[in-house]
């Protein structure tokens, strides 16, 4: 096996012949998605797991190079296709960056309702599918059929239920109708039941605690040296959360709290994600409830949202706008610079960092995945553990394989 | 959001240090050969705990460049939630600086996969090896001279057959 031998630090199996090699992946249904780990076992004990990854590679950060801002949000909902609105979210709050546009008042709301329902879809997958890998079926049913809800809402608010490609440069691809809104409000209404039904199947359960308490233990020195962010590193008791922290939408008008652990271990991991759907929820509710009128695109004068149908068939300037966003050579002006921005992402900090060169076309759209910085720490959560912890740790760590290769 | 006494510390330091501002970020321009104890200064003396990424960015034919690589340390402190971003440029043939795995552990994976992408190694690393492309693969995509059309690389790799697998 070559990735086994290349490695450095690999065993030599001469002087250790009681221990045996492992393939695990790529295509299994613990690792849920396509990534291979080679494991080095001394009976069930793991003394090294060698992850190889790039099964999904599929050249997303190239692809950023050919397609302009508007249409690359496509790609983005394919990166963490679990979450896919905070993609959108974060790569157009990037783009807005380094333009400079300011958006509406009423679009920020939109995003912030947007990026936390998705938050909670993604935290109901994650401890859903956590559950069900430790033998919880029940509480994996429960946090599916909530995921359906959530998938109604998308597809009332945009039309699509799983790759939403919901921002536009400057603003939103439609505004919140009545039905949407009523339909979040039935949401915020009913969500707590569920919430209170699963944290009294698992949150004392034997079996789940004796598979998740003490396994893959990450101290705070460590999740900061190695990176971790979002529910990862808060589980080991980093306060950090770029929502309070640095907000880039309008956090700030939210009660809510940051939601941390200081175990560290599998556990910790999923009563942070537990407590952080509690948090999202009332953001949703006092966002939804407070939501400000007004357009949700920038005005035709900055010239990167495309103006309504309405104004380009009856206005010269909307005529003009939608002609020269329109057409291949035109496009809109963005500065020779690049920047840096990011927001609390589900899964951890994501962001993008763009370099524009003129066109409308960046230069380069690097994103840093969350995932591909949490499985680095797989090897080193591992170790020492039995191979049935495996799937605990992965199933905490939230390793999306889209987002892993990109 | 980064502190002016990081920069004034940072320019007392390094005097060759360039900084500028976009959009309330500031970005330190540092040589090659001074990357590392810049990284260290600032991981010691000013408390840049956590490193967020690593990138590169390659110039080719960008206007104004005058360099081809270009490659990105984003910084932040995760106490203060102060960031900075360290550059440095980079010319063939010496595409090589030192790694900063000693400094921050989270930097193994994002420096192997700048190494899969853009062929800049990184002097130390324990283990620079491909991460996303298979081991075969001999070029780096993301650079811009990488062809868009073509047959690639694929032609070149070993066939496996059932009989001599």
């Amino acid at each position: 096996m070559s990735l086994a031998t290349a490695h450095p630090n690999a065993v030599s199996d001469e002087s250790q012949d009681y221990i045996w090699t492992l393939n695990f992946g790529p295509q299994h249904p613990a690792t849920h998605t396509t990534l291979r780990l080679v494991l080095k076992l001394d009976g069930e004990r793991v003394v090294e797991a060698l992850p190889d990854i790039g099964y999904l590679h599929s050249g997303f950060e190239k692809l950023g190079e050919s397609l302009d801002y508007n249409q690359y949000v496509t790609i983005t909902d394919r990166m963490n296709y679990i979450s896919p609105m905070s993609n959108n979210v974060a790569w157009h709050g990037a783009v807005e960056k380094l333009l400079g546009i300011e958006l509406p008042r009423r679009a920020q709301y939109i995003r912030v309702i947007v990026a936390e329902l998705s938050r909670i879809s993604d935290h109901l997958l994650c401890n859903g599918a956590a559950g069900l890998d430790t033998g919880a079926f029940t509480y994996f049913m429960y946090a599916f059929y909530q995921r359906e809800v959530l998938y109604d809402i998308f597809e009332t608010l945009c039309g699509a239920r799983f790759t939403n490609s919901y921002t536009r440069v400057g603003g939103l691809m439609y505004d919140m109708t009545p039905l949407v809104i009523e339909k979040i409000r039935a949401f915020v209404k009913d969500f707590p039941k569920t919430l209170d039904d699963m944290e009294r199947l698992l949150n004392r359960n034997k079996i789940f605690i004796d598979r998740t308490k003490g396994v893959g233990v990450l101290t705070k020195e460590e999740a900061i040296n190695r990176s971790a962010s979002g529910p990862v590193a808060r589980g080991s008791g980093v306060t950090r959360d770029l929502r309070k922290d640095e907000p880039v939408l309008p956090y700030g008008d939210f009660d809510f709290q940051v939601c941390c652990a200081t175990a560290g271990d599998c556990y910790a991991r999923y009563l942070v994600r537990m407590a952080e759907m509690r948090e999202s929820l009332g953001i949703v509710q006092q966002a939804i409830e407070n939501l400000p009128q007004g357009p949700i695109n920038v005005p035709i004068g900055e010239r990167t949202a495309l103006p309504t149908k309405r104004m380009v068939y009856s206005t010269i300037e909307g005529t003009i706008s939608h002609f020269e966003l329109e057409m291949s050579n035109r496009g809109f002006k963005v500065p020779h610079d690049e920047c840096y921005s990011a927001i609390e992402a589900p899964n951890g900090e994501l962001g993008f960092y763009i370099v524009g060169n003129g066109s409308d076309v960046a230069w380069r759209a690097r994103c840093r995945p969350p995932s591909y910085i949490h499985f680095a720490l797989f090897p080193h959560l591992i170790r020492g553990h039995t191979l049935s912890d495996i799937v605990a740790v992965l199933g905490s760590l939230n390793i999306i394989a889209a987002e892993l290769d990109r | 959001m980064t502190d002016s006494a990081t920069i004034a510390a940072l320019a007392a330091r390094f005097p060759e240090v360039k900084t500028s501002e976009f959009r309330g970020t500031t970005r330190a321009v540092v040589l090659s050969k001074s990357l590392y104890d810049a990284l260290a200064f600032l991981k010691s003396e000013r408390q840049f705990d956590f490193l967020v990424d690593i990138t590169c960015v390659d110039y080719l034919h960008y206007r104004g460049a005058e360099d081809r690589f270009g490659l990105v340390y984003l910084l932040a402190n995760t106490e203060t939630n102060e960031r900075i971003t360290v550059r440095t440029f980079l010319n063939e043939p010496e595409l090589t600086v030192p790694s900063a795995v000693s400094l921050w552990e989270g930097a193994n994976w994002m420096e192997r996969e700048v190494y899969d992408m853009f062929g800049i190694t990184f002097a130390g690393h324990p283990d620079l090896r491909r991460i996303l492309l298979p081991e075969e693969f001999t070029a780096f995509p993301l650079r811009k001279d990488y062809p868009l059309q073509g047959r690639g690389e694929r032609h070149n790799f070993p066939v496996l057959t059932r009989e001599n697998a």
